[in-house]
C-alpha cells in the first residue's frame, strides 16, 4: 500500500533546507575517506615496488601455497625410552592398588596407568568390604594433574629449596622447643598406624608437642559417643545388607555420613530376593540421597528430629520421654518404633544429628535391638577429629601459647566457622608451616608452604576399619619437587630414612604378623587375621626401634614426548636404586595417642540422653541444615572441573551451591524459581543470617524439604588456590558454629536480584508416565502377576492388540544376533542410589569434556551418562498414574489439561526415582536411519557405533533420538582458552585415555558402551586362546557401580548374569512401545510399603 | 631404468672383485710375514680358536669386557716382563693366579671392574700359541678406498655411451624431419609447375569450425572433459596425506637391511611390544645396547657397503653411544643419556584404532604384509598407503586364523554354517564395522 508518509532518520531531515541533510545526501560516507592521503602522494606511489597487480599475485600465490602446504602432514617425532622400565610396555596398561586418604574420602582403589601415568581410578575388588569408590574419588585423579598445584617449597610466596626449608625450620623448631612454647601438629585424619608412630617419635624429640586432628566436616560427637560406650575412638560400622528395617534420623548414609561407604551393603538388601527386601524409613530435613531412596520419608526439621529421636527411644525401650512433637509426627514415630521393635535384631537405627546424646541414643537403640547390622568389632577409623581439641588450640593460639604450628591436609581458614580467630592466632605463632597441594586460604597465610605429593605419588598406610588396612603406593614418579608430611617428620626427627621403609618396617614388625608385605602392597589392602595389641590405637606407651630409609631426591625426572620417562615403582625398590637409599635406625620412647587433646566423654545413660534431647526447644526462626554435596564434599577438590560440573543428584544443579527451601516457605517468603527463554533456571536471592554471620545466596525450591528448615551445602565459595571458573558458590562454613550441621534461629529474607543456575534437568516430575520408570510395591510384586506391574506394551496390529516385542509388529527385518557377543547393560533401579560414581567414571574413561557453567545453562552438557531424577506430584508415583488415568475430558477441573498442568508441580514430600540414562544402543535405532553420511551405524555385538571422523554435524540423529542421549560438540573443548579446564593445559591432558579419541568441534558424540573396553577384553581372550568368562566384560559405569545396580555382559552367553537378568520379571526396556529394542535393560523399582 | 639397474649390478661385481684381489694380496703378504714371537703358531687355526673362545670378551684393537689382545704377548713381555708361561697360567686359571697374589694379575683384574676371566683349561699349549700367532698379526689396512675409483670410471663410461646413442638418434630424427620438409617443398613446386590448384582441395569447412558448429558434440566433449578432469582432481585429492614411500632422514641411520636382512634378526626381537600391545613400539635404546655393547664397529665389508649409501656405519654406532651415554673405552655408561628423536613414518590418524597384537599375535600376519620388504630396506620407508580402503580390502580377503584358538571355536562353527563357507574372512566376522576401528 503506498502512502504519503514521510519517513525520516533524524529530526534534521524534516527541515527542508538543512545544509547538513543536503551534504549527507550527496556524500556516501559521512566522514571524508582519506584516499588522498594514500593515493595523492604520487611520488611515493610510483616508487613503491609493489603494484596492485603484484599485490594480488602475492595474495594469490600465498593462498595457493598455504593450501598446498596444508596437504602435507606434519613431521611427527617419536621418542622412545633410553632405558625402558621393565614393567612398562607402551600401549599396555598397568594397574596398581592403592588407597586414597585425603581426610574426607578413604577408599581402596585400583589405578590404571598408561605409559607410566595414571589415567583412571577403579574399585579395588579385593577390598570390596571396605566401601565403594564414590564420584569424588573417581575424580581425584584430576587433582594429580592440577596445574595450580604448588610445585615446590615456598617461604612467604617465594620459592626456596628443600635444604633451605630444612635448615630454617629445624632451627626455628629448636628455638620454639627451647623457648618452652608448644608445637602443634594440626592435621587431617590420617588413620595411619605408621604416621601415628612417626608423630609420637616427633613428640618424643620435641617434647611439648600436641597433635590435633581436625576434620572439616566433623563427626566428633559420634566419635565421643562411641568412645564413651565402647572405649575406642571410632565410628560404628553398619552392614545394611543384614538389616530388614533401616531407620535413619537425619543420617545421609548413602552420602557422606560418617565417611560414607555404606551403599553397597544397603543396595544388597534392596533387591527383592525370595519376596523379601529391606524397609527403609528416613526422617530428615533436606532431601538427601538417602531420603530419596527411602521407602518412607518423613520430613522433619532438625529440632523435630531430636525430639523424634528421643520419642523413638522411649517407644523402643519403654522409657517415657515427653516432647512437644506435632501429633502427626508423633504418630509416625510410634509406627516406626513398632516396626523397629518387630524387626528386633534385624533392625538398625542410625542418626546424623551432631549431638553426643543423639549419637549415644543411636548406639543404645542398636544395642537394645541387638542389631545384626551393627558390627562392634570393626569400628571405622577414618574420622578422628575432635572439636574440643580444635577449639582449645584456637584459644591457645590466640593466647600466644603456641610457638609453631604445622598443618597437613587441613584448610582451617576456609573450613573453620571462626576462621578469623584462627587467622589471629596464626599471626602469633613463631613458625607456621602448611603442607599442602595448593596455595589455599590457609597455606597462603602460612610462613612456609611445603608442597606435598598427591596421594597417587605417595607412600602411606591407612587403617580404614579396625583390622582392615590399606596401603598407599606411588603410581607415578612425583611430578613436582614435593615432600610428604611423613617424610618431613622423619627429617625433623633426624632420620634420613624414607617413609616407604618406615612403613615396611612398621608393617613387618607389627601389622602383618608374618604375612608378605609385597602381597599386601599388590592387593593394596590387608585384613588382619587376629586383632592383636598392635592394632590398638588410642593412648599408648611404646618404646620402639625403627629402622627406616629415605629416598634421596631423584634428579632424573624427565619428560619424554609427554610421557614421564622414569615411572613409578611397582613393588619395592629395585636393586640398582639401593644406593640411593640410606638406612638409619633410631630408638625412641613416647607417650601419646591419636586421641590427644580429647577429654573422654563420661558415659551417659540412654534415658538421660533422651530427656536431654527431648528438652530441645523448637527454633524461633527457620532452621538450617548444612550438608555436603555428593560432588563437592568438604570442598578440598573445588578446583576439579569434573566435580564442579557434576550435577547434584537431587537438585540437578551444577557449578553452584544454594539454599534449599520448601515450597510452603518459598511461598511465604516470596522466593521464586523460574525458567528463562534459553531454558535456563533462574532463582531469587536471599540473605541468610545465623549468629551474626550473613551471606547472600540463591534459593532453590526443593520438594521434600521439611517446612521450617533450609538446606545449604558446604564446600563451595573457595577463593584461593583455584581457577577463577571454579570459584563458585558461597562459603557456608561460617554457619558451621560448634561444628553442628544443624543451626537454629536462622533468619532469611528476600533480597533484590536474581541468580542464574546451571541445571541439567528442568522438568522435575514424571507426570504419571509410568512407562519411563516402572514402579510397584513389594506386596503387589509378591502377589500379583507380572502383567499387573510390568506389562509389555501392546500396539494395534490389524485391530488386534499385539505385544510390541512380537516380530509381527516390527517394521524392520530382524538381524540374526544370536552368534558372537551381544552386549546388554542392565540397570537395577532398586539398587541404584543415584550416587553418580558412574558419571565421573564415564568422564574419565571416555575423555568427556567439561563445558562450563554458561554452556550447561544452554543445555549443552556433554555427559554421556546422566542420572535423571524424578519426583512424584502425588505422594507416590502410583498416585500420579491413578490421577492421570482418572482425568476426564479436555478441560475442567478434572480435565486432562488441568491435571497435567498440576502434575508438573512436585509434591511437598514426593517419592523420588533415579534413572541412569546413556545411549540405549537400540537394535532398531532411530538415529542410524536419519544420518545422511552413515556416521552412526549398528554393530553385530549390539553396540550403536559412532564414527566421529565421518560425522558432519547435521544433528539429525540427536533430534531423532527418543532418549536424548546424543551430545553435540558446539565448540572445540580442548586446547581452547575459552574452556580453561583440564583439557586446556598439558598437565591436565595427561589424564586423557589414549584409547579414546578426543572429539573435535562439530561432531556428535555419545556413549559407546565402552567399546574400547569390550574390544580389549575380546582381544585379550583371543591372544590367550580362551573363551570369555562372565564378568570380564565391563563398561566404565558398570565397573564403577559400587551398588551392583549396573551389570554388563553378553546375553548370548546364557549362563551370564546379564542374560539371567534379561529374563527377570522386573526387566523392562525404556519406551519399549516405540519399538526401538534397546540393549539397555531397566529393572522395575519395588518399594517396600508394607508397614509391619 | 633397466639400464641403470644393470649398471648397478655391474658395479657391485666390480667392487667385490677388486676387494677380493686386495684381500688376497693381504693374505699373501701376511702368510709370508712371520712374527718374531709366533714361532710355531698357525694364525689361521688361531683365528678359529680366537673367534670360538676369546671374541666374546676381547677385541683385537680395542678394549671390551677384557683388554685388547693385538700383540699381547709382545706387549706383556716388553712392558711387564711376563712370559708365555705366565700367559698360559692366566688363560688356564686366571682366578688362581689372582689368588696367588700375582701383582699384574691383580692389577688387570681390578682394572676391568673385577670381572673374572673364564678359565680355559681345555686350551693346549699349541692352541695358545696358535691364538697368540693370530693376535700377533698386523692390523689389516682398511680395504675400502681403492675400488671405488674403478666403479666410478666404469659408471662414467656407460653414461657416455648412452648420451652418444641418444645424440645419434636425435641427429637421425633431425635429418628425417629435414628430408620430409624438403620432399614436401619439392612436391609443392611440382604441383605449382603442373598448375594444380592446391587451395581448391581445402574447400570444405575446417574441422574445428565444424566442431564448434555442432553443439551436441561440444556439449558431449565438455561433459567428457569435465568428467575426466574431475577424475584426476579426485585422484589428486585422494592421495593427499597418503605417504606411501615416505622415507625421512632419521637422526641415526639405522639399516633394517643389515639387521633384519643380513643378520636375520627377528622383527619382534626389537619391536617386542607388537606381540602384546597396540603399538609395535620403537625399540628403546637399551635394546640396541644388548648387541652394540660389544659391536662398536662394523666389519670392513659392511663399512664398504655403507659408503655406497653415503653412510659411515661406525659413525652411526657412535651416535648410539652418544645417545645412551656409553663410553666404549671404559665399557661403562658415563655420559648423560640423550633420547633419540626418531621421525615417525607410519602415522595413523588418532581416530583410527589399530592394534598390532591383534594382527601379529592373533592373526599371525607377517610384518612384511603391511610394512613391505623391510629386510631389504636400507632406509625405512612406508610401504603401504595405510588408507581405509587398503585396510578394508585386506579384511575382505583375509581368512581369520582360527586354528588352535579356543576363542573362535564356537563363533566360527556357527558363523561358517550361517554363511555356508569353509573359512571365514575378517569381514564376515564383523571386521568391517565402523566401531571396530573408530572409537
Amino acid at each position: 500500500m503506498s502512502s504519503n508518509k514521510k519517513y525520516w532518520r533524524s529530526v534534521e531531515e524534516l527541515n527542508a533546507d538543512s545544509s547538513i541533510v543536503e551534504t549527507l545526501r550527496q556524500n556516501e560516507f559521512v566522514e571524508e575517506i582519506p584516499t588522498d592521503e594514500f593515493l595523492g602522494n604520487k611520488a611515493n606511489l610510483e616508487t613503491s615496488s609493489t603494484t596492485r597487480r603484484d599485490f594480488l599475485k602475492y595474495v594469490g600465490f600465498s593462498t595457493a601455497a598455504a593450501s598446498l602446504a596444508a596437504c602435507e602432514g606434519p613431521v611427527v617425532k617419536s621418542i622412545p625410552y633410553v632405558v625402558q622400565p621393565e614393567e612398562i610396555i607402551p600401549g599396555v596398561a598397568n594397574y596398581y592398588a592403592t588407597t586414597i586418604a585425603d581426610g574426607f574420602d578413604f577408599a581402596s582403589v585400583l589405578v590404571k596407568t598408561r605409559e607410566g601415568r595414571p589415567v583412571k581410578i577403579d574399585n579395588n575388588n579385593l577390598a570390596a568390604s571396605q566401601g565403594g569408590v564414590n564420584a569424588r574419588v573417581h575424580a581425584s585423579i584430576l587433582g594429580l594433574y592440577d596445574s595450580l598445584r604448588v610445585k615446590g617449597p615456598q617461604r612467604a610466596g617465594e620459592n626456596i629449596s628443600w635444604d633451605t626449608f630444612d635448615s630454617e625450620t629445624n632451627q626455628k623448631l629448636t628455638e620454639v622447643m627451647n623457648g618452652g612454647k608448644e608445637i602443634v601438629l594440626l592435621t587431617q585424619t590420617f588413620a595411619s598406624p605408621s604416621t601415628s608412630k612417626l608423630i609420637s617419635n616427633f613428640q618424643e624429640k620435641y617434647g611439648n608437642v600436641s597433635h590435633v586432628v581436625y576434620d572439616a566436616v566433623s563427626e566428633s560427637t559420634a566419635l565421643d559417643a562411641y568412645q564413651a560406650k565402647y572405649g575406642e575412638r571410632g565410628l560404628a560400622n553398619y552392614d545394611f545388607s543384614k538389616a530388614s528395617v533401616i531407620v535413619s534420623v537425619g543420617a545421609d548414609f548413602l552420602g557422606d555420613w560418617q565417611g560414607g561407604g555404606f551403599e553397597s551393603g544397603y543396595s544388597l538388601g534392596r533387591i527383592p530376593t525370595n519376596g523379601k527386601m529391606s524397609r527403609h524409613i528416613q526422617i530428615e530435613a533436606n532431601m538427601s540421597l538417602t531420603g530419596a531412596n527411602a521407602d518412607k520419608r518423613i520430613p522433619a526439621t532438625p529440632s523435630q528430629q531430636k525430639q523424634a529421636l528421643a520419642k523413638l527411644y522411649s517407644y523402643v525401650t519403654g522409657q517415657s520421654v515427653s516432647t512437644d512433637l506435632p501429633a502427626h509426627l508423633d504418630e509416625a514415630i510410634q509406627k516406626v518404633a513398632s516396626e523397629l521393635k518387630k524387626a528386633g535384631s534385624n533392625g538398625v537405627f542410625v542418626t546424623g544429628i551432631n549431638d553426643v546424646n543423639a549419637q549415644t541414643i543411636a548406639l543404645e537403640i542398636n544395642a537394645a535391638l541387638g542389631s545384626k547390622a551393627f558390627d562392634p568389632s570393626t569400628p571405622i577409623k577414618t574420622r578422628q577429629g575432635s572439636d574440643k581439641a580444635v577449639m582449645t588450640l584456637i584459644a591457645n593460639m590466640k593466647a600466644g601459647k603456641v610457638g609453631a604450628i604445622i598443618m597437613n591436609g587441613v584448610n582451617p581458614l576456609y573450613t573453620l566457622p571462626n576462621a578469623s580467630d584462627f587467622a589471629e592466632g596464626l599471626k602469633q605463632t613463631e613458625l607456621s608451616i602448611s603442607f599442602t597441594l595448593k596455595a589455599d586460604e590457609t597455606a597462603s597465610e602460612s610462613q612456609y608452604i611445603a608442597a606435598v605429593p598427591h596421594y597417587l605419588e605417595s607412600w602411606g598406610d591407612v587403617e580404614l576399619k579396625k583390622g582392615h588396612f590399606g596401603l598407599m603406593q606411588p603410581t607415578i614418579r612425583p611430578l613436582f619437587d614435593t615432600r610428604q608430611f611423613q617424610q618431613a617428620l622423619l627429617k625433623w626427627t633426624g632420620s634420613d630414612a624414607s617413609y616407604y621403609d618406615f612403613i615396611k618396617e612398621n608393617w613387618s614388625t607389627g601389622i602383618l604378623g608374618g604375612a608378605s608385605f609385597n602381597q599386601a602392597l599388590h592387593d593394596g589392602m590387608y585384613v588382619a587375621t587376629g586383632l592383636n595389641g598392635v592394632l590398638a590405637s588410642g593412648p599408648s606407651s611404646a618404646s620402639t626401634t625403627t629402622a627406616s630409609t629415605t629416598l634421596k631426591e631423584k634428579k632424573d625426572r624427565t619428560f619424554v614426548g609427554g610421557i614421564i620417562h622414569d615411572a613409578a615403582v611397582g613393588v619395592g625398590i629395585k636393586d640398582e636404586d639401593k644406593d640411593e637409599y640410606v638406612t638409619t635406625s633410631s630408638t625412641s620412647s613416647s607417650t601419646s595417642g591419636s586421641a590427644a587433646g580429647v577429654s573422654a566423654v563420661a558415659s551417659v545413660s540412654g534415658g538421660d540422653a533422651a530427656r536431654a534431647l527431648a528438652s530441645t526447644s523448637s527454633s524461633n526462626g527457620m532452621e538450617l541444615q548444612l550438608y555436603t554435596k555428593t560432588g563437592m564434599g568438604d570442598g578440598q577438590q573445588a578446583n576439579n572441573p569434573w566435580l564442579q560440573e557434576f550435577p547434584d543428584p537431587i537438585s540437578r544443579a551444577s557449578w553452584d551451591n544454594y539454599v534449599t527451601v520448601s515450597a510452603t516457605d518459598a511461598k511465604r517468603l516470596d522466593i521464586k524459581n523460574w525458567h528463562v527463554a534459553n531454558g535456563g533456571l533462574n532463582g531469587s536471592l536471599v540473605e541468610l543470617s545465623v549468629n551474626g554471620q550473613t551471606i547472600t545466596v540463591p534459593a532453590i525450591i526443593q520438594p521434600g524439604q521439611a517446612v521450617g528448615s533450609l538446606g545449604l551445602s558446604l564446600g563451595y565459595g573457595r577463593t584461593k588456590g583455584l581457577k577463577e571458573e571454579m570459584q563458585t558458590g558461597k562459603n557456608a562454613y561460617p554457619f558451621y558454629a560448634n561444628f553442628n550441621s544443624a543451626q537454629s534461629d536462622v533468619s532469611i529474607k528476600l533480597v533484590a536480584g536474581e541468580h542464574e543456575f546451571a541445571c541439567v534437568q528442568l522438568h522435575n516430575t514424571l507426570m504419571g508416565r509410568g512407562d519411563i520408570i516402572k514402579e510397584t510395591t513389594l506386596e503387589i510384586f509378591n502377589t500379583k502377576d507380572k502383567k499387573h506391574w510390568n506389562e509389555v506394551p501392546h500396539v494395534s496390529l490389524n485391530h488386534v492388540e499385539t505385544p510390541v516385542t512380537s516380530p509381527d509388529v516390527d517394521l524392520w527385518d530382524e538381524f540374526d544376533r544370536s552368534i558372537g557377543h551381544h552386549f546388554n547393560l542392565s540397570i537395577d533401579l532398586n539398587a541404584c542410589t543415584g550416587c553418580g560414581a558412574c558419571v565421573i567414571a564415564c568422564h574419565a574413561e571416555n575423555n568427556v569434556p567439561v563445558v562450563g557453567k554458561s554452556e550447561i545453562r544452554r543445555s549443552r552438557d556433554m555427559h554421556w551418562l546422566r542420572i535423571d531424577r524424578y519426583y512424584s506430584s502425588e505422594d507416590t508415583f502410583t498416585g500420579d498414574i491413578e490421577r492421570k488415568e482418572a482425568a476426564k475430558g479436555l478441560t475442567g477441573d478434572t480435565g486432562i489439561k488441568n491435571t497435567l498442568h498440576d502434575m508438573e508441580i512436585a509434591a511437598d514430600n514426593p517419592q523420588v526415582a533415579f534413572q541412569p540414562i546413556m545411549c540405549q544402543h537400540c537394535n532398531h535405532a532411530p538415529c542410524e536411519t536419519v544420518c545422511p553420511v552413515a556416521a552412526t551405524s549398528h554393530g553385530r555385538q549390539g553396540q550403536n557405533h559412532m564414527a566421529y571422523n565421518r560425522c558432519v554435524g547435521t544433528r539429525y540423529c540427536a533430534n531423532n533420538c527418543p532418549y536424548k542421549v546424543r551430545r553435540f560438540n558446539w565448540f572445540r573443548y580442548n586446547k581452547n582458552e575459552e574452556f580453561d579446564y583440564f583439557m586446556n593445559d598439558d598437565l591436565g591432558r595427561m589424564v586423557l585415555n589414549p584409547d579414546v579419541v578426543v572429539r573435535s568441534r562439530g561432531v556428535m558424540e555419545k556413549c559407546s558402551l565402552c567399546i574400547q573396553k569390550t574390544q580389549k577384553t575380546i582381544l585379550d581372550a583371543k591372544r590367550d586362546g580362551r573363551e570369555i568368562k562372565d564378568g570380564e566384560f565391563q563398561t566404565a559405569c558398570s565397573a564403577a557401580c559400587g551398588t551392583g545396580a549396573m551389570v554388563f555382559g553378553d546375553i548370548n552367553d546364557k549362563e551370564s548374569k546379564v542374560a539371567k537378568l534379561k529374563e527377570d520379571k522386573r526387566m523392562y526396556r525404556l519406551l519399549e512401545y516405540i519399538g526401538t529394542q534397546p540393549n539397555v535393560q531397566y529393572h522395575t523399582i519395588v518399594r517396600n510399603t508394607t508397614e509391619a | 631404468m633397466e639400464d641403470n639397474s644393470t649398471n648397478n649390478m655391474k658395479q657391485v661385481i666390480h667392487r667385490k672383485l677388486a676387494a677380493n684381489i686386495l684381500q688376497l694380496g693381504f693374505l699373501f703378504l701376511l702368510t709370508f710375514s712371520t712374527s718374531l714371537y709366533a714361532q710355531d703358531g698357525d694364525p689361521a687355526k688361531g683365528k678359529t680358536l680366537y673367534n670360538a673362545n676369546c671374541a666374546a670378551c676381547h677385541k683385537l684393537d680395542a678394549p671390551m669386557t677384557g683388554p685388547a689382545l693385538r700383540n699381547i704377548e709382545k706387549k706383556l713381555a716388553d712392558e711387564e716382563g711376563l712370559d708365555r708361561a705366565w700367559l698360559t697360567a692366566w688363560i688356564h686359571n686366571s682366578a688362581g693366579l689372582i689368588k696367588s697374589g700375582d701383582a699384574y694379575a691383580n692389577k688387570i683384574y681390578n682394572e676391568y671392574n673385577q670381572m673374572p676371566m673364564m678359565p680355559f683349561p681345555q686350551l693346549s699349549d699349541e692352541d695358545i700359541s696358535d691364538i697368540l700367532a693370530y693376535t700377533a698379526e698386523e692390523k689389516a689396512a682398511p680395504v675400502v678406498a681403492a675400488p671405488t675409483g674403478g666403479t666410478e670410471s666404469s659408471g662414467g663410461g656407460d653414461g657416455t655411451s648412452n648420451t652418444l646413442i641418444l645424440g645419434a638418434l636425435a641427429v637421425l630424427f633431425a635429418l628425417l624431419a629435414m628430408a620430409l620438409v624438403l620432399v614436401r617443398r619439392t612436391l609443392n613446386r611440382f604441383a605449382e609447375a603442373k598448375g594444380v590448384d592446391l587451395s581448391a582441395q581445402q574447400k570444405g569447412v575446417p574441422i574445428w569450425k565444424a566442431f564448434v558448429q555442432n553443439q551436441f558434440l561440444v556439449l558431449v566433449s565438455v561433459i567428457l572433459l569435465l568428467l575426466v578432469s574431475a577424475y584426476f582432481v579426485f585422484g589428486y585429492f585422494m592421495q593427499i596425506d597418503v605417504n606411501e614411500g615416505y622415507a625421512p632422514v632419521q637422526p641415526i641411520h639405522y639399516s633394517h637391511r643389515i639387521h633384519a636382512g643380513d643378520n636375520g634378526i627377528d622383527c619382534k626381537y626389537c619391536h617386542s611390544s607388537a606381540r602384546v600391545s597396540k603399538t609395535s613400539g620403537i625399540p628403546s635404546l637399551n635394546v640396541c645396547m644388548n648387541c652394540h655393547k660389544s659391536i662398536s664397529e662394523v666389519a670392513p665389508e659392511t663399512l664398504a657397503e655403507g659408503k655406497e649409501y653415503g653412510v659411515d656405519y661406525n659413525a652411526e654406532i657412535e651416535k648410539l653411544y652418544a645417545a645412551t651415554g656409553w663410553s666404549p673405552a671404559d665399557q661403562k655408561y658415563t655420559g648423560e643419556p640423550q633420547p633419540v628423536k626418531w621421525i615417525r613414518i607410519h602415522n595413523l590418524p588418532d581416530f583410527a584404532y589399530f592394534n598390532h597384537s591383534q594382527h601379529v599375535t592373533v592373526g599371525g600376519i607377517e610384518c612384511q604384509t603391511c610394512h613391505g620388504p623391510v629386510e631389504t630396506m636400507e632406509i625405512m620407508s612406508q610401504h603401504s598407503p595405510l588408507t581405509m580402503g587398503w585396510c578394508i580390502n585386506c579384511h575382505r580377503e583375509t581368512d581369520v586364523k582360527v586354528e588352535n584358538n579356543e576363542y573362535y571355536t564356537k563363533i566360527h562353527d556357527q558363523l561358517s554354517k550361517k554363511y555356508g563357507v569353509e573359512k571365514l574372512t575378517v569381514a564376515q566376522m564383523g571386521g568391517l564395522e565402523c566401531g571396530k576401528c573408530h572409537y
